[in-house]
Parts: structure tokens; sequence; C-alpha cells
């Protein structure tokens, strides 16, 4: 898990510094401009690591046995 | 009357109907009118919370930013996402102690972790000066709709005046209850009027997102990017760092934690909510669709792009429905908004005050400043000009001054003194304050910094000044320095 967790890290350098090296419209991809679907593919891939970050850790596997919680 | 105010009336009247009847059979004790009664089940406090992004803010702030700054409004896609992942740490420590110690407040979680009262005070205040410019620009959501929807006859300073008005009997009315059931609503029917205009508009007018954005690159080089100066690179990443940290620091979110049952839903919620951030695209493409074909809207009015265009689009009944989607937007956070300032300013403020408070003395405050607050709102909302999303941004530069401290309070030893979260969000909020009611920049407040600095989000600048300033006062008043000092004194 410790290591795991380091993964969250990459959508902030993703987003925060890599912005300042894509900061173009060309090639667009999937119709958009190419900074914009950069953010949008972030969010994306932030989302994947942060199942695989759930996944991985215990705190989600252990303990809590407590009535199952209503899904949204 | 047109058919478009007929609907948009039409569905008014059923949100305050339905908050009106929602109230039916409770007591309004000051928990059922703030928290419901702590009642509401997971799906409802997901649809709540996952709901707080589709705001006036988003429907015709971000399209509005889209149409009239360009790629400065990908900051709005960016920041949530980012808070987040955060959140997945942030969160449970907060729940575990809120749990522990039976915190009901934002403002109670600061005076139980730093034994101070006062602290206490200081962030229901910082809370509410805060939500002042998020209720303003809710409001201007509120006209702005009702006046375009009206083709005219209503002029827009009367569309505040009917906006404020709904919202304010709603909420005083039925307090949350009211808001649970629109909420619901709400969110269905603006997914369904966003994703819809977000493809419709653009496949409409330029048959592809593609060909939109290459037209729109040929028409105003540099738009869709990031400008070297004003809104660069730098802006963009400075206030998406303040965005993402002050994201669960609205005194709104900060309690809405503590409704939760386990602190598992906050870990489930790290991965699911992000993506759920996507509709946010749609928006902006109904604000780029809109900047060539209904091009002119500059300053404040740019807000009002998505409608310009509906209106060139489609039907009055039609428009109608997008104007209901659009008020509802404003109605559910606009009545949030207006029961946790006043919450905050009757519960936080008033009763540490004054001991020996009774609990329906405190209720009774809390209703009676609705309207207070409402008409303060309606007064900076009538005095206007600023666009939607630089009215929430100024609401996060202070928001996001209390962050330090809460981090700070979360670690198992605090590095930060009493004296050091005061001194910090003191300065922090000191400096927002100074540059927005002076409107100068930050270079202004510090003049032997670079101009380049000037691009800096003036929160997150002021965040950094705030983390100084903490970081001087812990230093200062360390227990281990003091009693130093005395040994020594």
């Amino acid at each position: 898990m410790t290591v795991v967790r380091w993964l969250a890290i990459l959508p902030f350098l993703g987003i925060l510094v890599g912005v300042g090296f894509v900061n173009r419209v060309e090639p667009l991809v999937l119709g958009m401009p190419f900074v914009l679907a950069w953010i949008v593919g972030w969010v994306v891939v932030g989302s994947a690591l942060m199942a695989i970050v759930y996944a991985l850790d215990p705190a989600n596997r252990q303990g809590e046995p407590v009535a199952r919680e209503d899904r949204p | 009357m047109n058919s478009a105010l007929l609907i948009i009336g039409l569905v008014t009247a059923t949100a305050l109907g339905l908050g009106l009847a929602a109230r039916r059979g409770v007591k309004m004790t000051l928990e059922q009118w703030t928290v419901a009664g702590r009642g509401f089940g997971g799906g409802l406090v997901f649809l709540l919370q996952a709901g707080e992004i589709y705001t006036t803010f988003t429907f015709l702030g971000g399209s509005g930013y889209a149409y009239g700054k360009g790629a400065p409004a990908y900051y709005i896609l960016a920041y949530g996402s980012l808070a987040y992942i955060l959140s997945y740490w942030l969160l449970p420590p907060i729940w575990r102690y809120a749990k522990q110690e039976r915190l009901v407040s934002q403002s109670h979680f600061f005076a139980r972790k730093y034994d101070s009262p006062g602290l206490g005070i200081l962030v229901a205040i910082v809370g509410v000066v805060a939500l002042v410019p998020y209720l303003v620009l809710q409001f201007k959501g509120l006209g702005i709709i009702v006046s375009v929807a009206s083709y005219g006859s209503i002029s827009s300073s009367a569309a505040v005046w009917i906006g404020a008005a709904t919202v304010t009997v709603y909420v005083m009315s039925s307090g949350m209850h009211g808001v649970a059931w629109n909420a619901v609503v709400k969110d269905i029917l603006i997914l369904a009027v966003v994703v819809f205009l977000g493809i419709y508009l653009p496949m409409h007018y330029y048959g592809g997102y593609g060909s939109m954005f290459h037209a729109i690159d040929a028409a105003k080089p540099g738009f869709l990017t990031f400008k070297p100066t004003g809104q660069s690179v730098l802006w963009f990443q400075s206030t998406v760092a303040l965005t993402a940290l002050g994201f669960f620091m609205w005194p709104h979110a900060f309690s809405a934690v503590f409704t939760a049952r386990q602190e598992r839903t906050f870990r489930r919620n790290a991965m699911l909510l992000p993506l759920y951030q996507l509709i946010l695209l749609f928006v902006f493409f109904c604000g780029f669709a809109a900047i060539l074909k209904a091009p002119g809207l500059t300053g404040g009015n740019i807000d009002l792009s998505l409608f310009k265009l509906s209106i060139q689009t489609f039907d009055p009944s039609f428009i109608g429905v997008i104007g209901a989607a659009g008020v509802l937007t404003a109605l559910v956070p606009g009545s949030i908004i207006l029961v946790s300032a006043a919450t905050l300013v009757a519960n936080d403020v008033l009763r540490p005050l004054t001991p020996g408070l009774a609990d329906e003395k405190v209720t009774l405050a809390a209703r009676g400043l609705v309207p207070v607050i409402a008409l303060v709102a309606v007064y900076f909302t009538l005095r206007g000009g600023e666009t939607i999303v630089a009215l929430l941004l100024m609401g996060y530069a202070f928001v996001t001054q209390l962050f330090p401290a809460v981090v700070c309070a979360l670690m198992a030893r605090n590095p930060m003194t009493r004296p050091g979260a005061v001194a910090g969000i003191l300065v922090g909020v000191a400096a927002v304050a100074y540059v927005t009611l002076t409107h100068s920049t930050f270079v202004s407040l510090l003049p032997f910094l670079p101009a380049k600095a000037g691009e800096i989000n003036i929160g997150f600048a002021a965040l950094i000044l705030n983390v100084v300033a903490a970081t001087v006062v812990s230093l200062a008043t360390r227990p281990s320095a003091v009693t130093a000092a005395s040994r020594l004194g």
C-alpha cells in the first residue's frame, strides 16, 4: 500500500506540471484542443489510479462489517 | 407571459410546494432545519455532494467563462478531480475526529482541535464572508435566467429580487428538508439539459467538435490555449491548487462530511466522483459553440452566452425547460448556502458570544438571519459586474485560508500553535480582502516581486503568506520555546 499510494501523485504532476508542456491546440484529440484533452485524460487516469489505490488499501477490506451501505 | 416564463414559473412553484410539503410533520429544531436531523441516507448524501458541482456556477458560469475567456475555463474541470484524490486521505481523519467528539460544524472542529472558542468564531466569520460571493453568484444566475427567459420583459434587477425572494421563502419555511427533494429533480434535469445542449449545439452549428474548435482557433488564435501573460499557465496552476485545496474547506462541504455513515464512503467517492465531473465538458462545449454564433457579450455579461445561443436556436417552450433547470441549479445550492451562512452566524458566532442562549433562540436567530443575509447578497448582486467565475474564485480565496490549520490539526503532533493558526488565517484573509477591495494585484502588495508573480492567483499568493505567518508565529509560541523563554526570564 505504501508504494501504491504514490500513484496518487501522478494526476497532480500531470495536471499542475504537465499543462505547461502541452499548452497547444493541435493536434485535436477527440475533437478537443490538445491541452483540454490532456486535462480530460488526467481526470480519467486519476479516477483509474484511485480505483487501484482503493482496491489495494487494506483499510477498505477489513473491518467495517456494519450493515451494508446504501449505494447511490 | 410567454411559454418560457410559464414553464419556469410552474417549476419554481412546484419546487416551493415540494419544499413546503417536505416540512410537514417535522418539528423545526435547529438540527432538523440545518442537517435534516442527520436522517439522510447514503444515496441522498451522495447526490447532495455530487450535485454540488451542478450549480449556476457550472451551468452559466462555466459556459460563460469558456465563451469569454477560453482556455482559463479548463481549470474548472481540473480542480475537482484533484480535490477528490486529496479527499481520500483528508476526509476520513476529519470524519473520525468529528464522530469521536460529536462535532456539528467546521467551527467546532477548530475550536476543539485548537482548544479555542475564539478561533472557532474567527473560522465561522471567514466561512460567512466566503459564502456571500457564492450566494451572490446564484442570485446573479437566477436574475439572468428569469430576465432572459422573459425575453426582456422583466428587467434583470427585478429578476434578481424575484429569485432572491423565492430562495428566501423556500429556506425560511423548510430549511434543508426542501433541498433534499429538489436536489434529486435538479440533478436529473440539469444532466439531461447539459448533455443535450453540449452535443446538439456544436453538431447543429459546426457539424462536430473538431470543426468547431478549428473554426474558433482560426477566428481567435491563442484563445484555446493559456496566454503567455495574464491568465497564463502559472495562473492555471495556482488557481487549480487553490481551488483543489479549498474544495472541502467550505463550511457546508466540511460539515457534510460529518453526515456520512462510514469512512469508506469517502474513499469510494474519491474514485467515482472525478468521472462525474466530466459532464462539465458539455457545459464548455455550449460556451465554445456560442463564441462565433452569438458574439458580442463582454464583461459580466459573458454568463449569458448559453442562453443567448439557445434563444437563437430553440422555441420559447424549450427555453423554458432550460430556464427551469437553471432555476433549480440556483435554488438548491442557493438554499444550502443560505442555510449554512445563517447557521454559522447564529450557532457559531452568536451562541459562543452569549453564554446560556437557549436552543430555540438560536434556531429563531438562524431563521431570522436568512432574509438579512439574502439582502446583503442582493445588494452585492445588483452592484455587480463581476463574472460568476470571478465571484466563486473570490470565495475560494477566502475559504482556502483555513486549509493549513486543518491539515496541521490532523497530524499526530500538531506543529501549529493556536496563535499560529490565528495569525495564518488573519494574514491570508487580510491579503485577499486588501487585493479584492482595492482592485489591485498581489504585486502591488509586495512590490519587490517580479511582474510574473502577478499572474499567481491572489488566493494562492495569500495562502503562501498565510503559511509563512503561521510558521513564524508557531515557532515563536511553541510550548517548549515559551517555557524556555520563561525559564530564562
